[in-house]
């Protein structure tokens, strides 16, 4: 690990002061659970870390039925797992925040770093940069073992993988993120804050390299909506999962009248589609419906060569998710 | 002479019991200290410049920055310029620093300069036979041929070919490889070190320094994991060696988890075509094998195809790829694992085209698994009730509805396990109180455990009564823990050497007893006339009547004079029960029963506990293992235990393990049992897939890509069928 100087404030304002304008001048450190890794391995060498743990502003979980859910960006993931609140009106919530990594983990990650993890991706974990560029300036990923990579949104040069378990349930209940910097408060739909880097130096976030996050609001969900997170991971113990799918159906009776579906681990950012919606709105769900959907949901994928089966798993997730919404499961 | 035979069943009274692992409590709560925790005064902290392509050669190295630096107290090339490299994370320049971000700080100051040369890393595709013999990238072995294979297939009603194989995997202890070194002088060096060796590495890293190997001091207290991988010389020992000696300082250096994963050892691939023919009835006739497999540049061996089936009539070649991964070590059953996979899983597909349960073909031919017949037969009966194969086993292909298909498999394997050379020093002292002292090391196998379990039962006290010292290398010499031999060596080196003590405490004792030595036993901490047992002296009453003279005995292993203790070869069997749910490709371990024979068990928590960890480990290698080399840039991709993974608690089902012991096993004396559990699970899980989806998946591990796909394949060859 490189040196870095180590700064604490206990103001917003501070925090953002410290923090530079261009990346790697500076990092926010939260639980650190990605951030320290990063810099052990050189992957991320910060001059600074600014530390936001002693900013209770950033704390808290609350709920009324007018305003929804508002999480501060310090929260844990096992605090959001095991919040009374959360459990009740937000239980895909509960249930993806609960079941991400690994205990040690959730004990120490915030909701707001989750939403700010860097990808997975086998070469830019071996310093090869985000965009995984080999030494003739071509991307490693097509002609390489891409078993993980994406297979929606992979028209290059990102073909990396969207890290969050949490982010894709947040978006399916429409969640926004609160960003602060030195212009004031900044909010904008949470979906919109995953964007495609087209170079490396870019992030894989709408965020400004002098911006913190400072909560996550999330609208009560409409009444009688049914939800249900499925996640397809190969270990029961700590593990990347092939595809996970987030969904929420807007029900009519014994029909959909409006439903989210939100994809992960399949494209560079956590992907709704409005094919699987689409597939859905109008329809009583059972068995054939929700393959419908889950093919509608993988309709424009694509294999970059050896993840082929991504493909496969990202329809059953999307399929088992929408049974399990409606048949009560898990959620 | 006294009888130096093991005591018979009803004699012994703590050989063979149940006890807790006495170094449980410490491992527990932390208080065990290994290499990786220990810290000596004014110690300094080593790192390394690695490189990071898979073959080059070094052209120059510039090192002045970083010795400049201040807190850097020694640079040290370990491959200097011209030398060529054969894998990356190969060590080029080593530093001492005062703390370890100085220590990486230096390696970063320096600059050093590589000619990329051509490599390959990747070992999959089968090789041409023709290209391979010209070809520098292949070691091509002579043809093997027993008996008449083309007649052998020709009387075969019916024959099965395919593909199987496994790939690279690495050892990944949890303790990472690494050691400190000091020189109390400058003559003698004293080093800790994570080892499976502490009599004979000392002297592989003298060698390489160029010093006396009788001035070398090794010590361990604990080893976080070997598995055959720690045996022998590391160039990290040497590193710190050499920092140590510039600098007159302790130099430690453990790696990272990335150079763990990417150097520190890896198991061979071996990937095979297999041909087997047998008659309508199930009798074996004939086996063909082309097989291939990647160790490094060193080369990985080759598997003993076909694998503990002596097949009348069989031919097979093998192709060695040279290619330039980390290099091969020893893993657990170095070899069998693979060959286990390459002979059990054809072997399942050909019970399957002849419409018969693996369980009966085994029987059927079960004079071909000579010498090991009638066990492997007792073994199956055993698992069969363990499992309940028998009543529960289907034909191919789970009919039930649903997308989540069970299945059972099975796989047999063999090791030798003989004990090694042993030393042991025993003494009793006259307050009663026991010392035993060997060179010897507990790799986390219990071999503490099983040493005092032997010297209690033979002095007839506590354990608590004994104090044991190991894990120095001015102890009684001993050997490397490998190749499952440690529990032989030890356990007879310790009875024999307990046997002499007691022997020559009864001669002390026996006047105030009024009795001949003959005519002495110990039980329960006592020392007594047998045929009258009232007349009995406490152990620590008749220990007094050494006055001031302390006994001590040393007992050897072998040591053809004393006794006949231990014996080598085992058989065992392993069945495995699995949901494989067919949409996702994920399977699932329901159960996995592990029947093993290993002679007679001296402690059987502890040998239990080695089939329950191997078969953990087995579960690892079958579901998740894979070293992903990357061939553009020569580097390990997953070099870290998120995409390196390995079985959690969660992911290895109900684990439920038998030893083969009484009449008929015990008799044979002890033999090792470490390795022999690891070499089943691939084959027995990847069967049991094979049994519920119908298919078999060809390669391990068993993840969703190569059990969706081969299910793909059946469906698009069905179709057009």
């Amino acid at each position: 690990m490189r040196a870095f100087e180590y700064t604490s404030p206990k103001e917003k304002q501070q925090a953002v002061g410290l923090l530079g304008r261009q990346w790697n001048d500076a990092e926010v450190l939260a639980g650190g659970s990605d951030l320290l890794g990063l810099m052990k391995d050189d992957i991320v060498h910060p001059k600074r870390l600014v530390n936001v743990k002693d900013m209770d502003e950033l704390r808290g979980i609350s709920f009324t039925p007018e305003h929804g859910l508002r999480i501060g960006s310090l929260e844990t993931l096992i605090e959001i797992s095991q919040d009374a609140q959360v459990k009740q009106h937000y239980p895909m919530l509960a249930h993806a925040a609960g079941d991400a990594a690994s205990p040690q983990i959730r004990n120490v990650a915030t909701i707001g770093g989750n939403m700010c993890q860097r990808p997975r991706c086998w070469w830019f974990r071996n310093g090869f940069g985000l965009l995984a560029t080999g030494p003739d300036g071509k991307s490693l990923v097509p002609d390489g073992d891409n078993r993980y990579h994406a297979i929606l949104g992979n028209e290059g040069p990102a073909y990396f993988v969207s890290p969050s378990t949490v982010a894709p349930v947040l978006i399916a209940y429409n969640a926004s993120i609160r960003l602060f910097g030195p212009n004031g408060r900044r909010e904008l739909p949470l979906q919109k804050f995953f964007v495609v880097p087209k170079t490396d130096g870019e992030r894989e976030h709408d965020l400004r390299p002098n911006e913190i996050v400072t909560d996550i609001v999330v609208p009560a969900p409409p009444a009688g909506a049914k939800v249900a997170h499925y996640e397809v991971r190969q270990k029961e113990a700590f593990d990347w999962p092939y595809a996970t799918a987030s969904v929420l159906l807007q029900m009519s009776g014994g029909t959909v009248r409006w439903a989210r579906v939100v994809l992960s681990h399949v494209a560079p950012v956590p992907w709704v589609s409005n094919e699987a919606a689409q597939a859905l709105a109008g329809k009583s769900i059972f068995e054939q419906t929700a393959d419908a959907a889950g093919q509608a949901a993988v309709a424009n994928a694509r294999s970059l060569g050896r993840n082929k089966h991504k493909i496969t798993l990202a329809r059953v997730a999307v399929k088992r998710a929408i049974l399990q919404a409606t048949q009560g499961g898990r959620a | 002479m006294p009888n130096y035979q093991w005591p018979s069943a009803d004699k012994r009274k703590v050989i063979g019991k149940r006890m807790n692992r006495v170094d449980g409590p410490a491992k527990a709560s932390g208080r065990a200290k290994y290499t990786y925790d220990t810290v000596r005064e004014n110690m300094l902290y080593a790192h390394s410049v690695r490189c990071p392509h898979a073959h080059a050669k070094v052209t120059s190295i510039d090192t002045s920055a970083a010795e400049k630096l201040p807190g850097v107290a020694a640079v040290h090339v370990v491959n200097g310029s011209g030398k060529e490299i054969f894998w990356a994370g190969t060590d080029v320049v080593a530093v001492a620093a005062v703390d370890e971000p100085t220590a990486r700080d230096a390696v970063r100051l320096i600059k050093v300069e590589y000619e990329q040369l051509p490599h390959l890393v990747l070992d999959f595709k089968e090789p041409d036979l023709a290209e391979a013999e010209k070809s520098e990238w292949y070691k091509v072995a002579e043809k093997a041929t027993q008996g008449d294979p083309a007649a052998g297939f020709q009387q075969s009603e019916v024959v099965h070919e395919g593909h199987y194989g496994s790939p690279v995997i690495t050892h990944c202890c949890l303790e990472t490889h690494g050691s400190i070194a000091e020189w109390p002088d400058s003559d003698h060096m004293f080093l800790h070190i994570s080892t499976q060796n502490v009599p004979g590495i000392g002297e592989q890293v003298a060698n390489a320094i160029g010093m006396p190997a009788a001035n070398v001091h090794v010590h361990q207290d604990h080893v976080g994991g070997g598995f055959g991988s720690k045996l022998g010389l590391d160039p990290w020992g040497v590193i710190v060696g050499q920092l140590s000696k510039k600098t007159g300082k302790p130099v430690k250096m453990m790696l990272d988890r990335k150079p763990e994963l990417e150097t520190a050892g890896c198991r061979p691939s071996a990937y095979a075509r297999v041909k087997v023919g047998a008659k309508k009835d199930g009798t074996l006739l004939a086996w063909e094998s082309y097989s291939w497999g990647s160790g490094g540049v060193g080369g990985g061996g080759s598997p003993p195809l076909p694998y503990v089936w002596k097949v009348p009539n069989q031919q097979k070649q093998h192709v060695n790829i040279v290619n330039n991964i980390g290099p091969a070590r020893a893993w657990r059953a170095p070899n069998h694992p693979q060959a286990c996979v390459l002979t059990m899983c054809p072997l399942d597909d050909l019970a399957a085209k002849l419409n018969m349960d693996t369980f009966d073909f085994v029987k059927k031919n079960i004079d071909l698994l000579d010498p090991r017949s009638k066990i492997y037969s007792e073994e199956l009966d055993v698992a069969d009730k363990l499992m309940g194969w028998k009543a529960r086993w289907h034909p191919r292909g789970d009919k039930t509805r649903g997308p989540v298909k069970r299945g059972l498999g099975l796989a047999l394997h063999t090791w030798g396990g003989r004990g090694h050379s042993s030393n042991c020093d025993l003494s009793i002292h006259p307050d009663g109180s026991v010392e035993v002292k060997m060179g010897t090391q507990d790799i986390g196998t219990g071999t503490r455990t099983s040493i005092l379990q032997v010297a209690a039962d033979t002095l007839g006290v506590a354990i608590d009564n004994i104090k044991l010292l190991i894990g120095d290398s001015d102890y009684p010499r001993d050997s490397a823990s490998g190749g499952s031999s440690t529990i032989g060596g030890v356990s007879s080196a310790t009875f024999r050497a307990a046997v002499d003590a007691r022997e020559q405490l009864f001669a002390k004792v026996a006047p105030a007893l009024n009795a001949q030595p003959a005519d002495l036993e110990v039980a329960d901490g006592k020392v007594r006339v047998a045929s009258s047992p009232g007349r009995s002296l406490s152990w620590r009453d008749a220990c007094s009547k050494l006055g001031a003279q302390t006994i001590t005995t040393r007992g050897t292993n072998p040591d053809p004079d004393k006794g006949d203790l231990i014996n080598s070869g085992v058989g065992g069997v392993q069945m495995a029960d699995v949901s494989v749910d067919t949409e996702t490709g994920i399977v699932k371990i329901n159960k996995m029963v592990g029947v093993q024979d290993c002679g007679l068990v001296i402690s059987p928590k502890q040998a239990e506990s080695q089939v329950l960890g191997a078969m953990i480990m087995g579960v690892s290698y079958a579901l998740y293992e894979e070293k992903v080399m990357d061939q553009t840039t020569g580097t390990m991709l997953n070099s870290n235990m998120d995409t390196y993974r390995l079985a959690g608690l969660g992911d290895v089902g109900e684990l439920v393990v038998h030893l083969m012991s009484g009449p008929g096993y015990d008799e044979r004396g002890v033999i090792g049992i470490g390795e022999p559990p690891t070499v089943s699970p691939g084959a027995a899980i990847s069967n049991a897939v094979a049994n519920a989806i119908g298919v078999r998946v060809p390669y391990l591990p068993l993840t969703p890509d190569r059990v969706l796909e081969a299910l793909e394949t059946a469906q698009t060859e069905g179709g057009r069928a």
